[in-house]
């Protein structure tokens, strides 16, 4: 039986498992369905991580370096995907794609989150066809073209700016008149002469045909004006939906108590509902959705993990 | 031990032209490529004398990714006997990408 499950490889799980196994339990397994890392790794930069100071390093970079550290004590990482998480008795069954189960004493739950869809017409049809959420991954695709962004927060700002490096023009559609990113981040992107901005507008229809995207349809919210943009490239952020599939049970109810808008209810040790179950990162209630918050969470929980084990014994 | 091929504007065509064969279009750059890489290294030996397992890097071949309308990686595309048959776009699990080659198999 394992020590501790820890579910999910970004900076939360990374750091809970450099905490778990340097803190001296010899039984630790991360469950990553590939190389761990998060979304960060999508990130195009990273400036508000203290300690890592460097504006040419992407989050890939960043992460790089959390491999080798966090795997350093004995972390084993499981490359399977966890559907489900059972309490059966005083101790946690995982059960892994392909129906594989796993026994564990404790686990640490941080699947954190995925990059929420805008709901506009036709985003489905051309989501990766013209659609994106990954402007480090795609951005190449429109080499000195047009391109169009949406969003107003830090990561939409953010990769804006990375994309107004590579493509020919970065139209910001942001549905208010003023932007909720960093003023730093707002200040470097409003200097760029080849971003757009365009407010109190939001995206009405994705157009194209079996090519994929070939333009876009952009209501402004306060006249109901549409506008057509021919722009083959349609950067989404819009924010997070946590992924928690993973806490509920065979009748879809969530095993441990849930906030209104689904994300796991903690207390400042991340300590669930459940005994022995934590949650740390994007997931848990009132997350600032930080890496350095992240790991931050990530080691709360190992150290609760291991007096949990302890006081069990 | 069985490892993927990479592929290139010389060999694509000769290597998809039978049986059935995945293609990770992917890039140095790309944070999700980046995940499923060793995946795709496990697939191919999975798959080893059942079905081909490639990758194109779209940044030194981009005359393939622009043939295959490539414009969100990672992208995973699957051909049977030559023919696309279907195609995945993002990072997914072990298990998906098997399902979808032995769905062609």
């Amino acid at each position: 039986m394992l020590d501790c499950a820890i579910i999910g490889g970004g900076p939360a799980g990374l750091t809970a498992g450099l905490y778990a196994t340097r803190g001296g339990l010899k039984n630790v397994a991360l469950f990553e369905m590939g190389v761990p890392g998060g979304q960060i790794t999508k990130s195009s930069e990273i400036e508000n991580y203290p300690g890592f100071f460097d504006s040419t390093k992407t989050g890939l970079d960043f992460m790089d370096t959390w491999q080798k550290q966090c795997f350093n004590f004995g972390l084993k990482h499981e490359m399977k995907k966890v559907e489900t998480i059972d309490k059966t008795g005083e101790h946690f069954t995982l059960t892994l794609e392909g129906g594989e189960t796993v026994e564990a004493m404790t686990a640490i739950v941080a699947t954190g989150a995925v990059p929420r869809r805008a709901n506009f017409n036709g985003e489905d049809e051309f989501y990766g066809r013209g659609v994106s959420t990954c402007a480090t991954c795609d951005g190449f695709f429109y080499k000195d073209k047009p391109v169009t962004v949406l969003g107003g927060g830090d990561t939409a700002l953010e990769e804006a700016f990375y994309l107004s490096n590579i493509c020919s023009d970065v139209y910001v559609v942001h549905r208010r008149d003023e932007f909720r990113a960093a003023p730093p981040t707002i200040d470097r992107a409003t200097r760029k002469e080849n971003i757009h901005f365009i407010f109190d507008s939001v995206i009405e229809d994705a157009v194209g045909d079996k090519m994929g995207l070939s333009g876009v349809d952009i209501r402004n919210v306060k006249t109901d004006k549409i506008t057509h943009m021919d722009n083959t490239g349609l950067f989404v952020f819009v924010g997070q939906d946590v992924k928690n599939d993973v806490l509920k049970d065979a009748s879809d109810n969530f095993i441990c108590k849930m906030s209104e808008s689904a994300q796991v209810i903690v207390d400042l040790n991340m300590k669930t509902s459940v005994p022995g179950l934590f949650v740390a990162g994007d997931l848990r209630i009132e997350a600032p959705k930080q890496v350095v918050s992240a790991a931050g969470d990530g080691s709360i929980a190992a150290l609760q993990v291991i007096s949990y084990i302890q006081e069990q014994q | 031990m069985a490892k993927y091929i990479d592929l290139t504007n010389e060999n694509f065509d000769a290597t998809i032209a039978e049986g059935v064969t995945m293609v990770d279009f992917w890039a140095p750059w790309c944070g999700p490529c980046r995940m499923i890489a060793p995946v795709v290294e496990e697939l191919a030996e999975d798959f080893d004398g059942k079905a081909t397992i490639c990758k194109v890097n779209t940044d030194e071949e981009q005359e393939i990714a622009v043939k295959y309308g490539i414009r969100s990686i990672p992208a995973i595309l699957f051909f049977k006997d030559g023919e696309m048959v279907d195609q995945m776009v993002g990072a997914a699990s072990k298990d998906a990408f098997a399902e979808k080659i032995n769905a062609q198999l």
